[in-house]
């Protein structure tokens, strides 16, 4: 993003030395132009990536410079990642609980967004600009109001509980229930036994946290937290999805009516392509914004109950403005960027265009809709939540 | 198309839903949104924030503990009636041990103070004996409420311009004392030897005292009285030891009501570890005892009770700490301090109470826990001999009487005892528990330790006592050899 911009600018400054006379200060002048940018960038964004790789690897205590610390190498990362102790036990945690919460967020609110574009594409709906705000309305408001608004209707005795009461369900106590979920289905299914769980679930670890621990799935506080999370984002890709189905064009969709393609085959072998790149965007985007949840966590209580909606971003956080451990809490931001690389990075080869299926191309070339990649990069840019 | 009436009625029943939650809103107290977030006066600030809501709640109500004492309610076991307090005893001041007198010719500084103010009256208080101070030694002093504490600190000390004083909890003591945020100035104390030994200790590192403790509060056990007669209980029934706290716990369980109730939190479980001869450290702090056999025991005693059905978090009675628990009459008793009096008097005016000792444990032993704030001076401050010297004037027993009418904190000097309870007689019990409580654990590190025991605490009832305590004691000895 940013460097692509500062060098794609940069070509006139090359033919500058070889050509020389009146071109000679075209270079000058771009390089001018140029610096207003470079400098903003280079002071809000890189100095501070740059300085926060240093923390990483320095023994900053948060007094002073961060430029005075002392080197410390991998300390910060060994102590996150090997080396038994709590630091590694919250993080294990932290991760578990939003791979969870990543797992049913992102495919829940990509469905919902699209079925409830679907609808809103729709020809026949009437009301169509009332829905449309409607659904896009969570996403405009402050997440600190919903968040609060949740947490008042899902306490014990909630509006939540209450209406779960009309059709004879006990609900729990959401934002303080720590037990997994998928524990709870598997020892009502009988697979295992919560009393005695089987031993190589137990004795088994993986950074420090025992497979049992693992497996436990989404807490029923998470589980509020993931119903707020679809809730609340759903609208914002619904509006993508709704854009991209409008460029969809009609000729196409109604060829395939003439081939006498069913609703259902339209939709999976018409539609679908061609909302390949903004499907694309939808999951990137989601995948990110799933995996930074902060602010959530924070209006919440800090990851209670027994910590099971601790987050990387709130562990970071807490590290370092509460626990004065700088060094772990740069570490840990570091390492979910890499978690969200890498995943962002599979994704695209799942999701790459198969060159070798022309059978999709009989109703002619559907043209991309919106331009995938770099839509992603100007909304990371921004930030998404 | 059915899809569009299933739409239609999906948010007919949002429509309604919103409806509801703008009704819930108004009434159901919600989840103990009662604090304001930055811990106050001598709170037992669960920094993990687990149940961070407990501390704030030592909330403002300028007369909090004045209205409380003159209500005749609350009646300390032992400290007889309360007509004592009639007397306006108002002149405190030149009564005994005034340390500060105004030096001779100390260069005038600005100084800085950053808090976690409970609320107006004690943001007023601070600045009123701020500017009498600064009128007589003609520096000029700015005191501003913090948002947040601990982040405005950190800030502060990362571009080396912190505020000159500040509140300290003692859980923060040694990592900012590691860091080296904090200048040491315990021993040019000239009344050093005044503030209660369990303070002194609290703010004690590496031998070292650190800062001057502010006020203090101890934890006591509060009886709703209603309750406890409709029972069939009476004054001779006030439980003395856990056998007696565990079987009126059972006996007030009725109605849909719990016996007892406290915020899951160390700052109230350690108070049964004291109570059994046991606690998280060793005497000077040095070595982690988590899991002796004296706290395992006391943790089985409370997962006891809570198996019992004769005690619940306040958490699981949906309320934010036990002090809402006790307020919204969920529970018959609870575990708190002096913050009570303010929450009660401006939340719960109803609710009629008594506040007695907390009971010994089974060899006889008393405990409890005192939690406190103190004066901390940046290291990275420029005004250190008027800081040190506006601390001094603070500490006086003058001043500390000032506060404690102000917003009903208590004293943290020795000399001032004797006026505290002449004035408020009630508040003896936590006067008296200051004697045989333990403090906060202020090691570098330990927040986070005692921040996971705490989330481990809230599954207690179907946890094992010993395995909490072993990984407790693994991470507290790990945080404390400073690793």
């Amino acid at each position: 993003m940013a460097t692509t911009s500062s060098t794609s600018t940069k070509p006139p400054a090359g033919p500058v030395k070889r050509r020389g006379g009146i071109r000679g200060r075209e270079g000058m002048a771009g390089w001018l132009f140029v610096t207003p940018v470079v400098v903003i960038l280079g002071l809000f964004l890189l100095l501070p990536i740059i300085v926060a790789i240093w923390v990483s690897i320095s023994d900053w205590g948060g007094k002073g410079s961060p430029l005075g610390a002392n080197f410390v190498g991998a300390d910060n990362y060994e102590a996150l990642l090997t080396k038994p102790g709590l630091s590694q036990q919250n993080l294990a945690t932290s991760l578990r609980n939003n791979l969870y919460y990543v797992i049913l967020v992102v495919p829940i609110q990509t469905v919902l967004a699209l079925v409830l574009a679907s609808i809103l594409n729709g020809r026949r709906l009437k009301g169509k600009g009332f829905f449309r705000t409607a659904f896009y309305f969570p996403s405009v408001t402050s997440s600190v109001a919903i968040v609060t608004v949740f947490l008042f209707m899902f306490t014990g005795t909630g509006v939540v509980n209450h209406i779960l009461g009309w059709f004879g369900i006990h609900g729990p106590n959401w934002f303080n229930d720590p037990r997994g979920v998928l524990r709870l289905i598997l020892s009502a299914l009988h697979i295992i036994d919560q009393d005695s769980p089987p031993g190589w679930l137990v004795n088994n670890h993986f950074l420090g946290m025992s497979w049992y621990d693992w497996l436990s799935g989404p807490s029923v506080a998470m589980c509020a937290l993931i119903i707020l999370a679809v809730w609340t984002t759903g609208g914002t890709f619904m509006l993508m999805f709704l854009a991209a189905l409008q460029d969809v064009p009609d000729d196409v969709l109604e060829a395939a009516r003439v081939d006498g393609a069913t609703r259902w085959q339209t939709f999976r072998s018409v539609t679908l392509p061609a909302l390949r790149p903004t499907l694309f965007l939808v999951i990137t985007l989601g995948l990110i914004g799933t995996w930074q949840v902060f602010d959530q966590i924070y209006l919440t209580g800090g990851g209670g109950p027994a910590k099971t909606t601790l987050t990387p971003a709130f562990l970071s956080y807490q590290a370092a403005f509460s626990d004065f451990k700088w060094g772990q809490g740069a570490a840990i931001s570091f390492i979910l960027f890499a978690i969200i690389i890498a995943l962002t990075i599979i994704q695209r080869l799942v999701m790459r265009e198969r060159k070798k299926l022309p059978r999709r191309r009989r109703f002619g070339t559907v043209p991309p809709v919106g331009t995938g990649s770099e839509t992603v990069a100007a909304a990371t840019a921004g930030g998404s939540r | 198309m059915s899809s569009q009436r299933t739409i239609r009625i999906a948010l007919a029943a949002v429509t309604g839903v919103a409806l509801l939650v703008s009704a819930a809103c108004g009434s159901s107290g919600g989840t103990g949104s009662s604090g304001s977030g930055s811990a106050s006066q001598s709170s037992p600030s669960s920094a993990g924030g687990q149940s961070g809501s407990s501390s704030g709640s030592a909330s403002a109500s300028g007369s909090g503990s004045a209205s409380a004492s003159g209500s005749g309610s609350a009646s300390a076991s032992g400290s007889g009636s309360a007509s004592a307090s009639g007397s306006g005893s108002a002149s405190t001041s030149g009564s005994s041990g005034t340390s500060w007198t105004a030096p001779a010719n100390m260069p005038k500084a600005n100084l800085t103070i950053l808090f976690g103010s409970s609320g107006d009256a004690e943001t007023n208080a601070l600045k009123a004996a701020t500017a009498d101070w600064a009128k007589k030694t003609g520096s000029t002093v700015q005191v501003t409420p913090a948002s947040n504490l601990d982040q405005q600190l950190a800030q502060g000390f990362s571009s080396n311009t912190p505020p000159d004083l500040f509140y300290m909890d003692p859980s923060k003591l040694g990592t900012y004392a590691k860091a080296g945020n904090l200048w040491s100035y315990g021993d040019k104390l000239p009344n050093k030897s005044d503030f209660y030994p369990a303070l002194v200790q609290s703010f004690t590192y590496q031998g070292q005292l650190y800062c001057a403790p502010k006020d203090q509060s101890t934890l006591a056990l509060w009886i709703n009285t209603d309750d406890w007669s409709k029972a069939g209980l009476t004054d001779s029934d006030i439980p003395t030891n856990w056998d007696q706290l565990d079987a009126v716990a059972k006996k007030l369980s009725t109605d849909g009501r719990v016996g007892l109730s406290l915020s899951p939190t160390r700052d109230r479980v350690d108070a049964f570890f004291v109570q059994n001869g046991g606690y998280l450290v060793n005497d000077d702090g040095t070595k982690a005892t988590v899991n002796s056999d004296q706290n395992v025991q006391a943790l089985t005693y409370v997962k006891k009770l809570l198996t019992d059905g004769a005690m619940k978090w306040s958490s699981d009675l949906n309320t934010g700490w036990g002090g809402e628990a006790f307020g919204t009459n969920k529970a018959a008793m609870t575990i708190e301090g002096p913050w009570m009096f303010g929450a009660l008097s401006s939340d719960y005016p109803n609710i009629k109470y008594k506040i007695v000792p907390l009971p010994a444990g089974p060899t006889g032993t008393k405990g409890t826990l005192v939690f406190t704030n103190c004066w901390a001076i940046s290291a990275a401050s420029k005004n250190h001999d008027q800081a040190l010297n506006l601390v001094e004037y603070l500490t006086q027993p003058s001043v500390e009487m000032q506060f404690a009418k102000a917003f009903g904190v208590i004293p943290s000097v020795q000399s001032a005892q004797a006026d505290y309870l002449k004035e408020f007689p009630d508040n003896k019990v936590f006067v008296d528990g200051i004697a045989y409580a333990k403090g906060v654990v202020s090691a570098a590190g330990v927040t986070e330790v005692l921040s996971d025991f705490d989330s481990q605490l809230g599954t207690l009832s179907s946890g094992d006592p010993k395995s909490i305590l072993d990984s407790v004691q693994t991470n507290l000895a790990a945080a404390l050899s400073g690793s």
